[in-house]
């Protein structure tokens, strides 16, 4: 086993509100190896972002009450001082996020803000930094980079911004990209380009790479490992193979059964998975997930299921027997879907 | 860009036309008294009424008299060009009135913006960085009191004061940089600040709390927005996401804003030169209008009229210019 680049122990991000504490993040764990594709799935609202946003200190313990660990090649980020953590932000650990129509700043021109992320780590003239973008904005795949450059981000399409955005991001070679949601605002035959882009560029630049997605069909191609993740837990993770072709999680069952009916003509009504995600503040006590799921039983609302490994790293955080899992895999979800 | 900027100068005349013809109709609607009865003096006869409407020309029809005035103000009158007649009261030209005071009313209007700005600006950055703190409460209690109160009160209360009861400030009224022709001493420009120190200070309180609360909101809803959380997600510095990514988004609305303000005041500040009883624009439209001085009121509307649509057109230039997204055609 390499290094690990990345290990978050039991991090459980909280934001106080008018309303209550908003238990955003409550528990994970994960370890993230040089070169792996994560990807991370849930519903709207399950933590997702909130959990990435804080390893890259976007969002600090002036907002929120942070508790845990992220050690980022063993140290840890929670304590680091700010200007330490500035300083791996953006050339360590780069993000993309799921709106590149508003993630630009309007007002400057596209080079500029890319030649802005180089020199806010690097001593380097303008020019030089103003060639490094253009190299890069021509890696990402778009045309006549040097005129590109001159261009404000509104005269880009929405695929070449996230394109610009990818660039920004790995102009300093980073270790890890962080991608939220990078295809969800774009068009479905962007979203597939954006996406060999991402999985191209982690070859050539050898970095880890994390994709958060609520939809599990986005990263069946492209992550070698997958974390599901609801009301702010994460409830299953595997390889790619053990989540499509072996799933143990009945959220992750519900997931699954969504991609499959996107193909038919009726997406817009269905909702994935019935019931509506829980609220953050009164989490459902036992597992959260037992008002929504159709094999809860009696222990279900009482105690709250740890996530365990059944076979290798597969694991799930569900009390039903493995056997009861994968029969019902193979039987109701498999067939349906 | 060009023929935006010709097609919006033709827009100009169009509207400066129709605040002409507005304020002739309003002016002769309205019962006012004989203009000529104001020229004649006490007991005049009606014989010297007449001579003197026919002297002004009021014995034509209301039509003709608006086209005489057309006529003059396009091609220039005995006082040359643009032609804006004399005053009924004083039979002096308004041209040459109104350009004596403008500079008042340009010194007036010129230093207090630069006082709002100073104060507007940084207390609604701070409020907006320091957000429910000690500072953010005080700046808002201020910008709370500075919309509320009246330039009048404050302009009285100042007055009673800094010059009545403490004698440190300078009394009411205009003192030029330039005394005499030429003459532009430290005295000069001294004795000038200090005459307005208080006008410009009960003008900009007003104007600095309402900038205050805009570059405060601004500000607050800017820093929320996706591109600053790119910015730190770079790895900026915060003092460069805040004053680089954040205030180019908030300041952006405030130019427009404060390039209508000033023209506005250009056409006349008029409750601050009345209180403190400075010659500038304002005051002599406050009393054109109290003489029913037609000419006087006439040239002052359409000086403050072309203020306002000129620096409409120089803040949309502007905003083109700060704003890529925004291209007129
Ligand atoms: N600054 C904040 N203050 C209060 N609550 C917050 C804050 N940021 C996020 N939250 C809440 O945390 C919860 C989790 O948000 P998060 O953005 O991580 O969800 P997500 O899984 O990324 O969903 P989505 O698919 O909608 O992006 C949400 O309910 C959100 O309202
Ligand atoms: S623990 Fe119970 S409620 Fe939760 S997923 Fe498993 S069966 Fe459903
Ligand atoms: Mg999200």
């Amino acid at each position: 086993m390499p290094e690990p680049l990345l290990e978050i122990k039991n991090l459980k991000v909280h934001f106080p509100t008018d309303d209550g504490l908003v238990k955003a993040v409550d528990g994970v764990n994960l370890t993230l190896y040089p070169g792996q594709t994560l990807g991370v799935v849930g519903e709207s609202g399950s933590g997702k972002s909130v959990t990435w946003l804080t390893v890259m200190g976007l969002v600090t313990k002036k907002e929120a009450i942070i508790e845990g660990e992220i050690l980022f090649r063993g140290q840890d980020l929670l304590k680091l001082p700010v200007d330490e953590l500035r300083n791996i932000r953006g050339s360590k650990m780069g993000m993309v996020f799921q709106d590149p129509m508003s993630s630009l700043h309007p007002f400057f021109k596209v080079g500029d803000q890319i030649v802005e992320a180089i020199r806010a780590h690097q001593r380097m003239s303008k020019r030089e930094a103003m060639d490094l973008a253009i190299d890069m904005l021509r890696r990402v795949g778009i045309p006549r980079p040097e005129e590109r450059a001159r261009q404000y981000p509104h005269e880009f399409s929405g695929g070449m911004r996230q394109r610009a955005m990818i660039a920004m991001a790995l102009v300093l070679n980073p270790d890890v990209l962080i991608a939220d949601e990078p295809t969800t605002a774009l068009d479905v035959t962007v979203q597939a380009q954006i996406l060999d882009l991402i999985d191209r560029l982690e070859q050539e630049f050898n970095a880890a790479v994390v994709i958060i997605t609520h939809d599990l069909g986005v990263v069946a191609e492209h992550a070698d490992d997958i974390l599901v993740m609801y009301a702010g837990k994460p409830v299953e993770f595997g390889e790619r193979r053990d989540i499509y072709y072996g799933a143990h999680h009945p959220y992750t069952w519900g997931l699954l059964q969504s991609i499959a009916r996107l193909d038919e003509a009726e997406r817009e009504r269905l909702r994935p998975i019935r019931g509506l995600p829980p609220s953050l503040i009164f989490v459902p006590p036992g597992c959260a997930f037992h008002p929504r799921c159709p094999y809860a039983f009696d222990r279900c609302s009482k105690e709250s299921p740890e996530l365990i490994p059944e076979n290798g790293h597969h694991a799930s955080a569900c009390f039903l027997p493995l056997a009861d899992k994968e029969r019902i895999f193979k039987e109701e979800v498999l067939q349906r879907s | 860009m060009i023929r935006y900027i010709i097609r919006r100068t033709l827009w100009i005349f169009l509207v400066l036309v129709i605040v002409t013809g507005l304020t002739f109709v309003i002016f002769y609607v309205l019962p006012v008294a004989n203009p000529a009865l104001l020229i004649a003096g006490r007991n005049p006869t009606p014989a010297l009424v007449h001579q003197i409407e026919v002297n002004l020309g009021l014995n034509h029809p209301a039509w003709y008299q608006y086209l005489t005035y057309m006529k003059h103000l396009v091609l220039g009158d005995q006082y040359g060009w643009p032609g804006f007649g004399f005053s009924y009261t004083n039979l002096v030209s308004v041209k040459s009135q109104m350009y004596s005071r403008l500079s008042v009313t340009l010194s007036l209007t010129v230093g207090a913006a630069v006082l709002w700005l100073l104060m507007g600006i940084p207390i609604g950055i701070v409020s907006a960085l320091r957000r429910r703190s000690w500072a953010d409460r005080a700046g808002m209690l201020f910008a709370l009191f500075g919309v509320s109160v009246p330039i009048f009160w404050l302009g009285l209360l100042m007055l009673y004061f800094f010059w009545f009861k403490l004698g440190i400030a300078c009394s009411s009224g205009y003192a030029p940089i330039f005394n005499s022709p030429g003459n532009f001493g430290p005295y000069g420009l001294a004795s000038w600040a200090c005459h307005l120190a208080m006008p410009w200070a009960a003008l900009a309180v007003g104007y600095a709390a309402f900038y205050a609360r805009m570059v405060r909101g601004n500000l607050l809803e800017t820093m929320n927005e996706d591109y600053i959380r790119t910015a730190r997600a770079k790895g900026l510095p915060e003092r460069r996401v805040v004053f680089k990514h954040g205030l180019r988004g908030a300041l952006t609305p405030v130019v427009t804003m404060f390039g209508m303000d000033v023209a506005f005041l250009l056409g006349g500040a008029v409750i601050t030169e009345v209180t403190f009883n400075l010659p500038g624009i304002g005051l002599l439209a406050y009393q054109g209008i109290l003489n029913e001085n037609l000419p006087i009121i006439q040239g002052t509307v359409l000086l403050a009229a072309f203020f306002i649509v000129f620096a409409n057109l120089l803040v949309d230039i502007v905003y083109a210019y700060l704003d890529p997204r925004v291209r007129y055609t």
